[in-house]
């Protein structure tokens, strides 16, 4: 124990009396990979020593750079639990663009439809919409209108929030459940009973 | 004993270390530019390498009437920064083991392999440092029950979506860059009557609970998606709910300059209330909450 311990001190004495080691001491080691160990290494067998280029205090900012830019950044979407809070957050911002976006797309596709000859008025849309079995005409409907409600109710959900209630886990979750069935329950009725 | 009596000689010989060096040579903290978009490109999510691919250091010694359990846990080491992070899965017997998760990490790290990395530092959930994910959900290590199951198998990785420093260890810089940003103390100019103390009514004092016993373990801002991918403007929850434990405080006088400050599209507005942060925080603060609150004083008054 005593053995060791006059070891590890006169190893580091010989550290600081040595500024070519010294250089290697935590500031630049903290930017050079493995210079700390490699210092140590040399002063125990000094008879052998390890290929080092002295790094310039100077230099420590762009090695540190240069070390940063290869670390990863750790797993995120992939790895963090489904849970009601980010899940229907995430739907509400996808139902949102697809909602949005399907209705830029069409009324621009109406408008040049003249141009292209495409019959997009709502006499040929209708006609061509009542052409279809009713189970394709049933899940074109509810396809739309699940969207639409569930980006609806989650609206008056944030409406709430907005307001500073119902902000405790429990409530949240109880709201977010209740987004789910009401807007599963009024895109059934506005698919099979309107 | 012996190990407390080496601690102290490195420590004696560390401080002789600084006090012969040269003042060029003392310990200088290189300072990082915001993290601008080609860096986030050049260091992309590398999804580790999954369990199945790597080996299982497993406890030596196990006894007949062993529990073990299997923890698979995230590495990666700045020395090969060319390999690819990894999960490494280690057994431990849980008959040895303490009950929490922290006490499974420090376990592997004396007994099983000492290159593992965490942070750690108060064993209950007051420092905030051993601040991981566990099983998907941000949490503090100390805090995390293990499951006494033996067939579930823990996951444990860093905070979701931070420069990886070594293993489990993130780099937290930017951070605790945002919470100096919003400048967490008490600013006023005018003294009080009897220029001692800045005093307030117990009523004033009770909108401050809830808000100052946050201990920055970042575990809220990590689990935002919408502070992972706005991490350089957007101040995150964690941070929010510090600068309205400032904005509700009654003696502060600066709360206008507070409110200029958030007035942006990015630094307040960022939120959209996904609320994984209350649901995720160790200490079952609601920074989500304050955030609204923020929101509302903002829209008010």
């Amino acid at each position: 124990m005593l053995a060791q311990r006059f070891t590890q001190q006169s190893a580091r004495r010989l550290l600081t009396n040595q500024p070519t080691l010294s250089r290697f001491a935590p500031p630049v080691a903290f930017a050079v990979n493995r210079s700390l160990p490699q210092a140590r290494h040399v002063a125990f067998q000094p008879s052998s020593p390890v290929e080092t280029t002295p790094a310039k205090s100077s230099d420590a900012y762009t090695i540190l750079a240069a070390q940063r830019r290869q670390r990863p950044v750790s797993p995120h979407l992939l790895i963090y639990r489904p849970q009601i809070t980010w899940y229907i957050s995430g739907l509400n911002r996808i139902t949102g663009s697809l909602l949005s976006g399907g209705f830029y797309i069409f009324g621009a596709a109406y408008l040049a439809s003249p141009l292209f000859g495409w019959h997009l008025e709502s006499a040929s849309m209708a006609e061509w919409f009542g052409g279809l079995n009713s189970i394709v005409k049933g899940g074109i409907k509810f396809a739309i209108a699940m969207p639409f409600c569930f980006h609806s109710w989650n609206g008056v959900r944030h409406l709430v929030w907005d307001t500073g209630r119902e902000f405790s886990n429990r409530q949240v979750q109880v709201t977010g459940w209740i987004v789910v069935g009401v807007s599963v329950v009024s895109a059934s009725v506005l698919a099979f009973l309107v | 004993m012996a190990a407390l009596r080496t601690y102290t000689s490195r420590l004696l010989a560390s401080t002789l270390r600084h006090a012969s060096r040269p003042a060029i040579a003392t310990r200088n903290y290189a300072t990082v530019e915001p993290i601008s978009a080609t860096a986030e490109a050049m260091s992309a999510t590398q999804p580790p390498v999954p369990p199945k691919k790597t080996s299982t250091i497993e406890e030596s010694g196990q006894s007949p009437e062993a529990r073990t359990k299997t923890f698979h846990i995230y590495r990666w080491s700045p020395d090969t920064p060319s390999e690819k992070p990894k999960m490494q899965s280690y057994t431990l017997d849980l008959n040895k083991t303490g009950p929490m998760m922290l006490d499974a990490l420090i376990r592997i790290k004396n007994e099983v392999d000492p290159t593992l990395t965490f942070r750690r530092s108060c064993r209950e959930g007051i420092c905030g440092s051993c601040a991981m994910n566990i099983d998907g959900v941000n949490t503090l290590a100390c805090l995390c029950r293990n499951p006494t199951d033996t067939s579930h198998e823990a996951r444990i990785y860093p905070l979701p979506h931070t420069y990886v420093v070594k293993d489990l260890v993130p780099d937290l810089t930017q951070f605790y860059k945002q919470y100096k940003s919003i400048k967490p103390y008490l600013q006023r100019e005018t003294k009080s009557e009897d220029g001692l103390e800045n005093r307030q009514s117990p009523a004033d004092r009770k909108k401050l609970d809830g808000l100052y016993e946050c201990i920055l373990c970042a575990c809220c801002s990590t689990s935002c998606p919408s502070y992972w991918w706005n991490s350089e403007e957007y101040l995150g929850p964690a941070v929010l709910l510090q600068s309205y434990r400032w904005l509700a405080d009654s003696r502060d006088e600066h709360k206008a300059e507070r409110k200029a400050m958030l007035d942006n599209s990015m630094s307040l507005y960022r939120c959209h209330t996904i609320l994984n942060c209350s649901r995720t925080c160790p200490k079952g603060l609601n920074p989500g909450k304050a955030i609204a609150e923020i929101k509302k004083t903002m829209a008010f008054t």
